[in-house]
């Protein structure tokens, strides 16, 4: 992980664009996260100081939000979805042969960084269950299958 | 709020001010309350208990633990009765099947994730989840944890994820996740109360947990300041003080009065036999409204500390060990000697200190030691070397000595300057109040040479910070009077009824001189005149003005022209005389005031009346059957300098440490060592003692009956808690010394010397033990006139009579920078030490702050290759010392700045001797210096270790 200095440049021009807007912080986060691939927590006290709020705010802001990252995902992000209209429809089998695939498990990254796995709880896609997202694109009706979609 | 011991009802949620009233059924039986109340309190105020977690009358409602469940009939559900505020006519039901069964569905899940180790928990008999549980008749729990957060393995044995270690880092209380219910209450006690937002709740869901600063903090390393206000509101065990883990919980309880700063709290000594247990922030306390920060809180140890001395004390010379003596003996030999000096130098050749740090009752018998008993007038105190021009500016101004207003006050100011003070730091329970108020919309503006906390921090932001170079804050403070007077800002209309008109256009002309505009003060000063001007419209024009100020202020050679200039633009803008307005000097002891108040001073007896006044003296001498001297007496860098004359022998110094405290370390210490006799009453051997030849051990505040007196001229009750650990009260020891001495003292208990005090002081005319029971607390003046005391003062006109106007022409102090001494050393204090640290040094406390250090600008360290961490030597033309380096933006180029808590440090062997024209005040905030990289501790600093080993050595009992 970069350290801070590397950062903090970089946050003061994400912190200039976006402090006129009224509660920054969400934009400010998401802005974050588009640069570095993650919200480091080194950046975290520069984000508080310049919006007068505390370390600890932030902190329970960003952890809120299951999708900003401490650390840097693979380059390809799978989520499947663990919600009860998928379950009914076997998400629970996708989600075992997923990982076998993979060999990873929720939240980890394959070591050669190619995917990251992760749970994520309803995409809206209940009339296709079970369903999964791979870099934000919707895949209905899944099955072991959608590793292809994150072979390379 | 954990209040077993005498339960102090909390009703929920915070008292609703409006005037309007709402008449509502709960139960069945009518309630009225002000609008605005929720259902909650307002059943609580009918005697029906609610249900409830996630409520304390200390917070906003909140509405998530989802237990205060009632009722509302023609209403749907069942709504929180914390977040509902009530309504006429409605009518509510607390209790029937319904409700019954949902709060029992409830509490079961709540306890389904929390282990039931109740008895070995050290809030067993104290617990809120406890007594939920009794109340809601929780019998049985139908879940079976399986993820929960209280196991630290599972029956197979693998670590649950989800189980937290206790996380012990503060000295002073321990936060256990497993036993956390996440009703949040810390987390808001944190923002609401204290205001520093160290606290969060991480994660989301079954995943929440309470989350002292960010990821990878602990209690210590996160923002949290310590001021308790989390431990006192959890409901369970989860933060908890290590003394209650270590002690169990007290049984009985004693409200007092805080013996740090001048704020004065108001707590609950909680004890079990005579071990005290815990300190806790008293709610009806007028002045901390049920808040604290870490020193009263937690930060009492000092008073079992193993370096306390419990025995007297004598040696013939400083230079011989010290001989533990009885109490008699002690007194015989003090009496002797100082009967002796006076035999052979004369009626003046002795004098005393009384201590800021002592009761009112203390203070008034050390002065009369000196006025009834020695003859002369030579009696001073710490309030010299602090809040001296405070007395003088305002008494000259307005008439009295004395802050304008309460503490209250502040929830209805709009426009707060804070100059020379640092609240967050030196007065933080105040400071709390005041974010309070600035997070609801109020503006700041800071006067400091220091980016203080107040200036920019979470949910605060100064309108504006005005960072004066040190030593010109007459020349702002004229300047800000300067743009009302010209642009016409000012309040005429208050002006022409409160105030000498003749005097004010006389000030107005004077001010209106282009030569006091921001624009020409600027190469002086160093603030931006365009932020100066903004910052003075400010102040005149949006609404309520408060000023509160600080020893940035008093301790200058223009001390009293500044306290005089603030008074000024407050009767320019018509700024006092009601709620939200006034001039506030933070005083910096707990008793400074009341140390004033009671004739501290060798020119003024009790109640700021000067000796020379024939009447006065009268009345003073047929109560104490003795003539007293009419001409004053010396100040104590009089004494001191008459000390090395020759002319002065001897000194009872009453709880204060004049070498540390005092500038120009080296002048005391010779000014002490010629002195024939040194008697020193405190709780430890001093740094002053090193050069004493009778210690009388003195008593804390848990040890006594007395009374302090606050910023707010507010007269509080200190109790006695315990009895005194070295057999006497300090009153009684001052007593015995004036009988050994041959006076005809008999007082049994204090009471009867604030009776006397009363008797002889008109402001204190009506000020009596029942009274302060009966009231809680009151403030001077409390006479005939008002009788129930004067929370806000001068409201329908001066004490003095018409408001005075002074010119406040600026002179630059004689202490200049040059080539030799190119920058300018300012003091402070930090939030976990007090004063010179005698206390708090012996305390916990010391994580925070183990030694002082030297805040220097990156730009004024770089050219001198000074790194972050170094030694380095601080030297003026006094002496030098050496500390290391802490490289910081906070202070300006051109300004370095320390504290001085640490004897090892001395950062008095640096300041001058120059003082206020006025009241002698020492210009401590204004040095010239110069920084350069050292190896280590100075020459001196080793010498003054050296001495201080061989000065403190006891021998042993024969």
């Amino acid at each position: 992980m970069l350290d801070s200095a590397d950062h903090s440049d970089r946050i003061a021009e994400i912190l200039e664009a976006h402090q006129h807007l009224e509660g920054p912080l969400l934009p400010i986060l998401h802005a974050v996260q588009a640069a570095f691939g993650h919200v480091p927590q080194s950046v975290l006290p520069q984000i508080a100081k310049a919006l007068n709020l505390s370390k600890a705010e932030v902190h329970g802001v960003v952890t809120f939000y299951h999708d900003f990252r401490e650390a840097p995902a693979g380059r390809h992000v799978l989520k499947l979805c663990r919600a009860e209209a998928c379950q009914a429809m076997g998400a629970d089998r996708v989600a075992g042969a997923v990982k076998a695939a993979l060999g990873i498990d929720w939240h980890e990254t394959t070591p050669d960084g190619r995917v990251t796995l992760e749970p994520v709880f309803c995409l809206g896609l209940c009339a296709c269950g079970p369903a999964a997202m791979v870099d934000g694109r919707l895949i209905g009706r899944c099955d072991v299958s959608v590793v292809e979609e994150v072979a390379v | 709020m954990k209040d077993f011991i005498i339960p102090d009802r909390d009703f929920g949620t915070p008292a609703a001010k409006s005037k309007q009233m709402v008449t509502l059924t709960i139960d069945g039986f009518d309630v009225t309350v002000p609008e605005g109340t929720s259902i909650m309190r307002a059943a609580a105020e009918a005697g029906i208990t609610v249900p409830k977690l996630c409520a304390t009358d200390s917070l906003e409602a909140f509405g998530s633990c989802r237990l205060c469940l009632v009722e509302i009939e023609g209403r749907n559900g069942t709504p929180a009765s914390c977040t509902t505020p009530v309504a006429p006519g409605l009518k509510v039901h607390t209790q029937n099947a319904k409700l019954k069964q949902l709060r029992r569905g409830v509490m079961e899940l709540y306890i389904s994730d929390h282990p039931l180790d109740c008895l070995t928990c050290a809030a067993n008999g104290d617990c809120e989840l406890q007594d939920m549980a009794g109340a809601v008749g929780l019998r049985d729990v139908r879940y079976e944890a399986v993820d929960n957060h209280f196991k630290a393995k599972n029956t197979s044995g693998e670590a649950n994820p989800q189980w937290l270690p206790k996380d012990d880092s503060n000295p002073y209380f321990a936060y256990d996740p497993a036993k956390c219910i996440v009703c949040s209450r810390c987390v808001r006690a944190c923002e609401e109360v204290q205001g520093t937002f160290a606290l969060t709740i991480e994660g989301r869901g079954f995943d929440s947990r309470v989350s002292f600063g960010a990821k990878t903090d602990n209690a210590l390393a996160s923002d949290c300041v310590s001021c308790g206000a989390c431990v006192q509101a959890c409901p369970t065990a989860t933060l908890t003080e290590k003394s209650i883990i270590d002690i169990g919980t007290p049984e009985r309880s004693v409200i007092t009065t805080c013996a740090y700063c001048g704020v004065g709290c108001s707590f609950k000594a909680e004890l079990r036999g005579d071990e005290l247990v815990r300190m806790t922030p008293y709610k009806h306390g007028k002045a901390n409204r049920g808040h604290s920060c870490v020193k009263g809180r937690f930060a009492y140890g000092y008073a079992s500390h193993k370096d306390r001395i419990l025995s007297p004390m004598i040696r013939d010379s400083i230079e011989d060990p010290w001989k533990e003596v009885s109490w008699a003996e002690a007194m015989a030999f003090a009496a002797s000697r100082m009967k002796g000096i006076q035999e052979k130098y004369g009626r003046q050749s002795v004098g005393v200190i009384t201590s800021s740090r002592c009761t009112n009752e203390e203070a008034y018998l050390v002065q009369k030691l000196t006025r009834a008993v020695f003859m002369n007038n030579n009696t001073d105190t710490c309030a010299r070397v602090c809040h001296s021009p405070t007395g003088y500016g305002l008494g000259q101004t307005f008439g009295t000595s004395a802050g304008t207003q309460d503490f209250d006050s502040v929830e209805h100011t709009d426009v707060v300057i804070i100059i020379g003070a640092n609240p967050t730091d030196g007065h933080p329970v105040f400071a709390s109040r005041l974010k309070k108020r600035l997070r609801k919309g109020a503006k700041l503006i800071v006067i400091d040479p220091r980016r203080i906390d107040l200036v920019d921090g979470p949910h605060v932001k100064a309108a504006h910070h005005l960072p004066v170079r040190p030593g010109t804050n007459v020349a702002v403070v004229t300047a800000l009077a300067h743009v009302i007077v010209t642009e016409g800002l000012m309040d005429e209309a208050f002006i022409r009824e409160r105030c000498d008109w003749d005097e004010f256009q006389d000030y107005a002309e004077f001010v209106s001189q282009p030569n006091h505009s921001p624009e020409a003060t600027e190469l002086l000063t160093g603030v931006k005149p365009a932020d100066l001007r903004a910052a003075a419209r400010l102040f005149a024009t949006g609404g309520n003005g408060a000023i509160y100020y600080g020893l940035g202020v008093t301790e200058h050679s223009q001390g009293s022209t500044t306290v005089i200039g603030i008074a000024n633009l407050a009767m320019l803008t018509g700024n006092i005389g009601r709620p939200g307005v006034g001039v506030n000097p933070l005083r910096g002891q707990n008793n400074v005031q009341g140390s004033c108040d009671m004739g501290s001073f060798p020119h003024e007896l009790p109640g700021y009346r000067h000796v020379k006044n024939d009447a006065v003296r009268n009345v003073f001498e047929e109560m104490w059957g003795v003539k007293i001297d009419n001409e004053p007496g010396l100040r104590i860098p009089n004494m001191l300098d008459a000390a090395v004359e020759g002319t002065f022998k001897g000194l009872y110094c009453q709880g204060e440490d004049i070498l540390q405290s005092d500038p120009d370390t080296k002048h005391v210490s010779a000014g002490l060592a010629a002195m024939e006799c040194v008697i020193v009453h405190d709780l430890f051997l001093n740094e002053t003692a090193n050069y004493a030849h009778v210690f009388f051990p003195g008593s804390s505040f848990l040890e006594k009956d007395g009374t302090f007196t606050n910023a707010e001229r507010r007269i509080n009750r200190v109790r006695k808690v315990m009895a005194p650990r070295q057999g006497y009260a300090d009153w009684e020891v001052t007593q015995l010394f004036a009988q050994a001495m041959g006076a005809n003292w008999t007082y049994t208990h204090p009471s009867q010397i604030m009776d006397e005090i009363a008797l002889l002081t008109p402001s204190f005319a009506g000020v009596s033990y029942e009274k302060l029971e009966e009231m809680g607390s009151v403030q001077w003046p409390c006479n005939e006139a008002a009788p129930e005391g004067t929370p806000l003062m001068h409201i329908d006109g001066f004490v003095r009579g018409k408001g005075k106007f002074i010119r406040t022409e600026y002179v630059a102090t004689d202490e200049r920078t040059g080539p030799r001494f190119p920058l300018l050393l300012t003091t402070g204090r930090i939030l976990s030490q007090y004063n010179v640290g005698a206390q708090t040094r012996r305390t916990a406390n010391v994580v925070w702050h183990d030694e002082d250090v030297l805040e220097i600008h990156p730009h004024d360290a770089e050219v001198r290759g000074v790194k972050e961490g170094d030694w380095v030597r601080l030297a003026s033309r006094s002496g030098d010392t050496s500390l290391r380096a802490k490289i910081t933006d906070r202070v300006s180029p051109g300004v370095v700045y320390t504290t001085f808590h640490h004897p090892e440090t001395q950062a008095n062997v640096i300041t001058t001797d120059f003082s206020d024209w006025a009241t002698n005040c020492p210009e401590y905030k204004v040095t010239a210096v110069q920084v350069s990289p050292s190896n280590g501790p100075s020459e001196w600093q080793r010498d003054y270790a050296e001495r201080t080993e061989k000065s403190r050595r006891i021998l042993a009992a024969e």
